[in-house]
């Protein structure tokens, strides 16, 4: 077996245990670590010879919480089951900080979650100056089970506590001291964690374990504790949408548990991390935003046997907002970038958007001057193709206009080897049409960014009809670079995320012309998850955008074609009205759905919207809505699936997710379909389709998948198994 | 069934509810031993024919915990066999309490009941006894919780009615206060409040502000906007409420009820009891009705109460000749209207909370006694008083003269 931990005794009688998982990246708590553990404390506790234990680790991060893989595994258990195992290692830790001999955290690095949970149940802790302590468990949908919501309130009051446990985010060392959360900052801990054993500096008990204790700051049930409680559930309404019940768990194991013995208190939060381990919001967000997006991340499905790409130069074509943005990330990634533009102002202009865009972070304190000029100075601004000679890649973010973008793909070959990838950033255009302008259609891909492309965190690959595996490996092994999360698809119009989110808005047009209040449509759009309502959304994407697309569209695949399709004609007339007769093409023009103050933030709603689009004066049926707005989303996306456009789950619930916005707690769209439950999603399709038209008709693969009893995931306890 | 009548009803005049209001020195319970021991004197009651007493009291924590309705009974000398209770539904407690005595009375379990309520919002500051639906995370955030506030402009802007709407409810109300008192029409039910030395501490409604005009009024910030924005109630109205774009701010201190102490009892009875006691009633109590309504809007209940009282009587809107509606917020007395079709005439013919303050346990029994004391004057027959309660409520009761 391979060694997680190991412990000693000094000269002074002092144990130490030290966690160093072999085979691990890091310090987590796994069944087996935590079981070693468990019997190097209990060594050093029941032996005589020894003062005191000093916890700590041998590693760059102290412990950086709970084993995921351990986690997901837990699935298949009963909450009776998932509760006592809860218990189990809480009324460990309860028996760690209650024991007459002191346990002291050495925190050398990052103490996170079930990390910073255990150094909680040590009576004195020293952290190292660098290291961050943080109970990030509400991302993935739970609450720090092991004291965390208990303990901490009770060092630094319920609101201050509510800031980090209900958001994640982490307490640097300073803070931690102020707090008091550490007693000690030391640059050898383990020493200071010693000689505070030795000074008799540990007290004999947790200060919840005195008799006379009081909370830091609001008393349970005081009005100030009213008005905290109230304020924060508010907030977290506002923020949530009611949609994350994590949050309002760990909300309620504050509320409650404060009220409560410790002891009593951990059962309560043992049954809140139950109640959110048995629920879907925790599966769904573990699923995509943990097991999903790292897979993406590794490049799992990367084609094999293609040699990893080194870059040294990448090549970007035109230097507009999109390109430049191109730019940034791909110097930030450590490359040198080409930034070439018809005209030196309009590169020049390029570049300069990407020094000003680090000029910010150095405002912001995210990087250094030094770093700041170092990334700048990668990009060179350019008219030349010649400078592109040599360059692994090069993606042209070029007007959308086939002649254009024929243009600069034959001008860029013309310079390049055979080795080199051409990557078009269209957002519509089909590659496969685009690649007919490539001597090398072969080499050439589709690289989808989304806007702002500093800000956005997913890439849409695109393959043509003749995209080689080489050409998709070279692609992701960029977006790897830039530190982004790939997904690849094949070529469709409109790929799949451009796709699938249109019908967001479309739907929200059918609304309009059905006499939906635009009020309506844009909170209960909200409703769902979604970052934006639908109009603000395409008010700031640009409805003139949409408009020119959906047109472009009906041109080239006819609009007959679509109708039988399913297109709803409503649709084309809201956007038609919006942008040909009231000339409101959206934020940019500080005109659309939306008016806008002279900051070009919205104000109120166009008051014509209302006036065009008449209530019907049925009374609102919210979960109807919301439920068409989801649906249209996981239905489109089930005709990529049945169209080969996406060919895995994973794939469509980290791209919509990441992508488009698409609700994290669903877990993205599939996600959602599953959490539905494929029988009643049918069944929902088959409703909706009888009452709003065939836009909801169910897709063949899912009447297929119903009636094999087949899921989307159906290897997911593989996966835990890793 | 017996009747149950109304023999009489007494109220404190109201103090302002701040530290230097003229009631502040006097505690709850001497403030309603003051009302039990004037409704025993007037009346030479003899207590030993009373039953109970039940007070509303909205904050029944410290001074007004305990039972302040038992306490006052023995500190006011009633014959020991009189017990007390006390009873909570928010701001409907006063009129709660006496419904509950009518019941008992109707049941034929009692001869006389006391209903009433005390609040003194100097002392006891709203919110003090706690509010889980407010503050508990796993009650709050799932049923949409707002502050009433929050409620009050979400009714003002779902319903359309503008700051100039409810500005001009406000100073009609002041108006109307002001004239009432200038006519003695609450003379018969004011007892003024004394210190032991029988001097008089208060003996007119300190709240009122009878020079309110809309230039005065237009000059109040809104009260609740903070509220809305910073704390983010208003998308918590707009989540429950979809169709509201933007939640409108119009309710503030000048459209709003006031803050204030006081006390009010009213003694019920069958008509046994009267021959027992030699007392002629005034009124009957004819019907009363308490319902849940749509909690976030929380305010609207007054009309849903008056419908369920209506189906159960066969009685309609044309039955009742005077109206009295709590005037907790302007855009709540404007809905009412509106949804039962009353005119202003109709309805707080002697102004109410806005003008005159809003002790919150007290208020129901003492615009019964209002109501009462009106149908009187104006010789009219049939009175229904009703109020908007937290956490969606309404109640209503009708008396008519006999």
């Amino acid at each position: 077996m391979t060694s997680l931990l190991t412990s000693s005794i000094d000269q002074d009688g002092i144990a130490t245990i030290t966690w160093d998982m072999a085979g691990h990246p890091m310090n987590v708590l796994s069944e087996a670590a935590l079981e070693a553990f468990g019997e190097h404390w209990s060594k050093h506790a029941e032996n005589d010879a020894v003062k005191g234990i000093v916890v700590t680790s041998a590693r760059k991060e102290f412990i950086v919480g709970a084993d995921i893989n351990m986690l997901w595994k837990m699935r298949s258990y009963d909450a009776a089951t998932v509760f006592s195992e809860n218990q189990r290692l809480s009324q460990f830790f309860r028996e760690v900080e209650t024991h007459p001999k002191p346990t002291v955290a050495a925190i050398n690095g990052d103490a996170l979650g079930g990390g910073f949970e255990l150094a909680l149940a040590c009576r004195y802790r020293v952290m190292a100056e660098g290291a961050k302590l943080g109970l990030p468990e509400v991302m993935l949908g739970l609450l720090p089970g092991a004291g965390g919501t208990q303990r901490l309130p009770r060092l630094i009051g319920a609101s201050e506590a509510l800031q980090y446990l209900t958001t994640g985010k982490n307490m640097r060392a300073d803070k931690a001291l102020t707090f008091g959360v550490v007693h000690e900052i030391a640059e050898d801990v383990i020493s200071a964690a010693k000689t505070a054993i030795l000074e008799g500096k540990v007290p004999s008990k947790a200060p919840w374990d005195e008799a006379n204790f009081t909370l830091p700051k609001e008393q349970p049930q005081s009005p100030e504790w009213t008005q905290t409680f109230a304020g924060a559930g508010a907030m977290l309404r506002r923020q949530t949408q009611g949609n994350y019940p994590s949050p309002q768990r760990i909300m309620a194991c504050v509320y409650h548990g404060l009220q409560l013995s410790m002891d009593k208190a951990l059962s309560f939060e043992g049954r809140q991390f139950t109640a959110l381990f048995m629920g879907s919001e925790a599966r769904n967000l573990i699923r995509t935003g943990w097991f999903g997006r790292n897979a993406a991340n590794r490049l799992e499905k990367r084609p094999q046997g293609v040699p990893p790409t080194t870059f040294t130069k990448v090549g970007v074509i035109g230097a507009g907002v999109m390109g430049a943005g191109i730019a940034s990330c791909t110097a930030q990634g450590g490359c040198d970038v080409v930034l070439l533009d018809i005209s030196e102002e309009a590169a020049e202009r390029g570049r300069k958007h990407v020094e000003d865009y680090f000029g910010r972070q150095v405002k912001k304190g995210r990087i250094t001057t030094e770093k700041a000029a170092q990334i700048t100075n990668r990009v060179t601004a350019t008219t030349d193709y010649k400078a592109l000679e040599g360059a692994q890649l090069t993606i042209e973010a070029v007007f959308e206009d086939r002649g254009i973008k024929a243009k600069v793909t034959a001008a860029t070959e013309a310079v390049t080897d055979d080795a080199h990838i051409f990557g078009t950033n269209t957002s519509t255009l089909p590659i496969t049409g685009l690649a007919d302008a490539a001597d090398r259609p072969e080499s050439f891909i589709g690289i989808h960014f989304f806007s702002p492309v500093e800000k956005m965190p997913l890439v849409e690959i695109i393959r043509g009809e003749q995209t080689s595996d080489a050409a998709a490996a070279v692609a992701m092994d960029y977006v790897k670079l830039i530190s982004k999360t790939p997904i690849v698809v094949n070529d469709s119009r409109g790929f799949y995320t451009s796709r699938v989110f249109g019908t967001y808005t479309r739907e929200a047009f059918c609304m309009l012309s059905e006499g939906i209040s635009p009020a309506v449509v844009e909170n209960v759009g909200k409703a769902t998850g979604m970052p934006m309502g639908p109009l603000e959304l395409i008010d700031m994407v640009g409805i003139d955008t949409g408009h020119k697309i959906t047109h472009e569209t009906i041109k080239e695949v006819g609009w007959e074609t679509m109708l039988e399709r399913g297109e709803p004609a409503k649709a084309l007339e809201v956007i038609d009205w919006i942008v040909e007769e009231a000339k409101r093409p959206g934020q940019k023009a500080g005109k659309g759905f939306y008016d806008y103050d002279d900051k070009n933030k919205p104000t109120r709603i166009w008051p014509e919207v209302y006036a065009k689009f008449p209530s019907n004066g049925a009374p609102v049926d919210v979960d109807d809505l919301k439920k068409r707005f989801l649906h249209i989303q996981a239905i489109e996306t089930l005709r990529c699936m049945e169209e080969g456009v996406v060919t895995a789950a994973d794939d469509a619930d980290v791209g919509s997710i990441f992508g488009w916005g698409f609700a994290p707690f669903l877990g993205g769209v599939i996600s959602y379909v599953e959490t539905v439950g494929l029988p009643q999603f049918l069944a929902d399709c088959d409703a909706l389709a009888a009452n709003h038209g065939k836009r909801f008709a169910a897709p063949q693969l899912l009447r297929d998948m119903v009636a094999k009893g087949q899921s989307f995931y159906p290897n997911e306890t593989a996966v835990a198994a890793e | 069934m017996q009747e149950a009548y109304i023999f009489d009803a007494v109220r404190t005049p109201r103090g302002k509810g701040k530290k230097d209001g003229a009631l502040v020195e006097v505690a709850p319970t001497e403030m309603s031993v003051q009302v039990l021991a004037g409704l025993r004197d007037r009346n030479t009651l003899d207590t030993a024919l009373v039953d109970d007493i039940v007070f509303g009291i909205v904050e029944p924590i410290g001074e007004q915990g305990g039972n302040v309705a038992r306490t006052a009974a023995i500190q006011a000398g009633y014959d020991e066999r009189v017990g007390g209770m006390q009873v909570n539904r928010f701001c409907s407690s006063g009129l709660e309490a006496c419904n509950i005595a009518a019941a008992r009375v109707m049941s034929g379990a009692s001869d006389f009941v006391i209903g009433g309520g005390v609040e003194c919002m100097s002392r006891v500051t709203i919110g003090d006894s706690g509010m889980p639906l407010a503050a508990d995370p796993l009650l709050s955030i799932p049923n949409y919780f707002v502050p009433q506030g929050i409620a009050a402009d979400l009714v003002a802007t779902k319903y359309g009615y503008s700051r100039t709407d409810l500005d001009a409810y406000a100073v009609e109300s002041q108006k109307r206060a002001k004239q009432s008192w200038d006519e003695g029409r609450f003379d018969k039910s004011i007892l003024p409040v004394t210190d032991d030395n029988g001097l008089i501490m208060l003996d007119h409604d300190e709240y009122m502000r009878p020079q309110t005009d809309m230039q005065s009024l237009g000059s109040l910030a809104p009260s609740f906007q903070m509220m809305g924005e910073f704390a983010g109630f208003d998308d918590v109205a707009r989540q429950r409420y979809p169709e509201i774009e933007k939640l409108e701010y119009y309710h503030h201190a000048g459209n709003s009820s006031g803050i204030v102490d006081g006390a009010a009892a009213v003694l019920i009875g069958s008509a046994d009891g009267g021959k027992k006691a030699g007392l002629k009633p005034r009124a009957r109590i004819k019907a009363f009705a308490s319902i849940g309504s749509e909690p976030t809007i929380m305010l609207t209940g007054p009309a849903e109460a008056t419908k369920r009282l209506f189906e159960r009587t066969g009685m309609t809107a044309s039955d009742i000749d005077l109206w009295e509606l709590n005037e907790a917020f302007a855009a709540v007395v404007l809905r009412y209207m509106d949804q039962l079709n009353i005119g202003h005439d109709d309805i707080n013919v002697n102004g109410g909370a806005i003008a005159m303050g809003h002790p919150l346990g007290a208020t129901g029994a003492m615009i019964l006694g209002t109501a009462l004391d009106e149908l009187e004057r104006s010789d009219k027959e049939t009175a229904l008083v009703t109020l908007c309660i937290g956490s969606g409520m309404g109640i209503a009761t009708v008396i008519e003269r006999v």
